[in-house]
């Protein structure tokens, strides 16, 4: 799988990166590479094997639902770039 | 049944599924000890988890685990003994972390169904396709400054359960119904309080038109549905919308759509093309969660008996037609209420009270039912002295009027107010006479046919009495005498 400036403009849109015109056919080298990668592992074959989720054999640990955090606003705020009356203050966001 | 609409071209079928997000009930959120409590100052319930800091990591409430089983039991629904959180990435203000975690292709509740009960009477069952947990997002402001956004992340981390149904629904009243009953359910099991207006249940509308009988067409997702009022409000004007799209030749483009209250109508959100790429993972924060057995047993013992059983009980038990069981089981305090009133006196008398005099004199108080001035005890004790003949039900309702107002037990007012009912028919019998002589034009005409009369002379003798003759009697009684 070869990958093309166009892919690469549109990864770097949905994850808000900006890549310059210029650099972009290097990324497309560097993830057609992975990609190239991902379809060797492709050429297994697993059928019948379960996806592995952790080597260790440990299982998700639960929280009891006391409340044990929060009352924090001024360090919730701390690294705003602006803020309001407790609120966070972003450039208008309009649909 | 299904209710087709007629087009030009002839008749179309309306087609709609419902995302249902309800709101977990617990005290702390989904994967921080903040609290999930409502209505406190900006930004004073969220954790360095909850605003995304770098380095923070997700732990799993166990509570909302079980309250996820726990609705997908009520549900009648599978349950997935392994689920994986995934992320669900976008971009928005109010959302720190720059992806929801979420369960995508492995959700914790499988498929189920639930009955709705329709205004006719009918009852139609309604699939449930999945249910799964995952992330409130914050609360963004768009009203309070000219070129600011005010973000709260309060609400940051709740954990929300998303309830998806099938495709099953036909018509705006259908949804109204299954809203009504889903809600109900929820409540029953204390998983969501179920405030549609509070925003703790809101849902999402997918809706398409055919041809009765040809495959599904395509279809929209209609957002921002925040009351029953405004689902079928929505439906409404979406399902016409299509309806001229479709009725002039043009095709349904598959799309996202915004509900407007303000203007009653939908409108397209134009949103970028790749808006709804969202890049699902496995959250490599958590690992898959696994349920025991154990677990789900023990959470299925302790459900409570679902409004579906209880009405279906009730019809049996009582003898109730469906439409008075669904009224009565629609909150728990009421169907309770009931039952300790049928318990002691005749259950239909009993149903009949509950709804009519006893809801209807609360409803225009403006006040609920565990607020009530007359517990059921007391109206219990009432509706024995209509059933053994000391006051008619029209005393009754004198006698319920006084207890509602200054309490006091029915048999005590009676007595005190002098209100038991006449059955002695010498008594009657001298009134009707005075009637009688009061009246000789009338009894003229009633004998010369006019038979509608009779209803004059029956008034006119339980005035006489002050309400207390019996009214059983005053029939027979009458109807000699004027023979």
């Amino acid at each position: 799988m070869t990958i093309d400036n166009a892919t690469v403009t549109k990864i770097a849109n949905l994850a808000r990166i900006r890549v310059e015109e210029g650099e972009k056919a290097k990324y497309a080298a560097q993830i057609g590479g992975i990609m190239q990668w991902i379809e060797q592992l492709n050429a297994v074959n697993t059928d019948g094997v379960e996806p592995l989720a952790s080597v260790m054999d440990i299982t998700l640990p639960l929280r009891r639902d006391v409340v044990t955090d929060g009352d924090k606003q001024p360090e919730i705020l701390a690294n705003a770039p602006e803020a309001t009356s407790g609120f966070f203050a972003v450039p208008k966001i309009v649909e | 049944m299904a209710e087709l609409i007629k087009g030009e071209t002839g008749a179309w079928e309306m087609v709609i599924g419902l995302e249902v997000h309800a709101q977990v009930i617990a005290n702390s959120k989904l994967f921080s000890g903040a609290s999930a409590v409502f209505g406190a100052d900006p930004n004073s319930q969220v954790s360095l988890v909850d605003a995304a800091m770098p380095g923070m990591l997700p732990v799993l409430n166990e509570h909302c685990v079980e309250q996820a089983v726990r609705t997908g039991l009520g549900l009648n629904a599978a349950i997935n003994k392994v689920s994986v959180f995934e992320r669900k990435n976008y971009f928005y203000p109010d959302l720190p972390q720059g992806y929801q975690i979420s369960q995508y292709l492995y959700p914790i509740v499988g498929k189920g169904f639930i009955e709705i009960d329709m205004p006719d009477g009918t009852s139609r069952t309604i699939g449930i396709t999945r249910l799964h947990l995952e992330q409130d997002a914050g609360k963004s402001m768009h009203d309070q400054h000219p070129t600011k956004s005010y973000v709260d992340l309060n609400r940051s981390g709740c954990a929300l359960m998303e309830i998806v149904s099938e495709p099953d629904l036909r018509s705006g009243d259908e949804v109204v119904a299954y809203l009504n009953k889903l809600r109900m359910i929820l409540r029953y099991l204390g998983t969501c309080d179920g405030n549609m207006e509070e925003g703790s249940m809101r849902c999402d509308v997918n809706l398409s038109l055919r041809r009765p009988g040809s495959p599904f067409g395509t279809r929209t997702e209609v957002k921002n549905v925040n009351s029953v009022k405004a689902a079928q409000q929505a439906i409404e004007y979406e399902a016409q919308r299509q309806l001229e799209i479709l009725e002039s030749g043009g095709s349904i483009k598959q799309e996202t759509r915004l509900w407007d209250p303000a203007k009653l109508e939908t409108r397209s959100l134009r949103s970028k093309e790749d808006a709804h790429d969202y890049r699902y993972f496995p959250d490599p924060d958590l690992l898959p969660l696994k349920l025991t057995d154990e677990l789900i047993e023990r959470i299925r013992k302790t459900l409570p008996e679902l409004p579906d059983q209880k009405k279906h009980r009730f019809m049996e038990q009582y003898g109730l037609t469906a439409y008075d069981a669904g009224v009565l089981i629609a909150e728990q305090n009421r169907a309770e209420y009931f039952e300790t009133v049928a318990k002691s006196s005749d259950p239909k008398l009993a149903a009949n009270w509950v709804q009519n005099e006893l809801l209807g004199r609360l409803n225009k108080e403006g006040m609920s039912l565990d607020d009530s001035p007359v517990k059921a005890p007391a109206l219990a004790g009432l509706l024995k002295l209509i059933a053994d003949n000391t006051i008619s039900g029209k005393i009754a309702k004198d006698v319920f009027a006084e207890m509602f107002t200054n309490g006091g037990d029915a048999a005590a007012i009676v007595e005190a107010k002098g209100l038991r009912q006449v059955t002695d028919t010498g008594a009657i019998e001298k009134v009707i006479n005075e009637v009688i002589a009061e009246n000789p034009d009338n009894v003229a005409a009633f004998k010369g046919g006019k038979d509608k009369l009779f209803g004059f002379f029956v008034g006119q003798v339980m005035k006489k009495s002050g309400g207390k003759a019996n009214p059983d009697i005053v029939n027979e009684l009458l109807k000699k005498k004027l023979s």
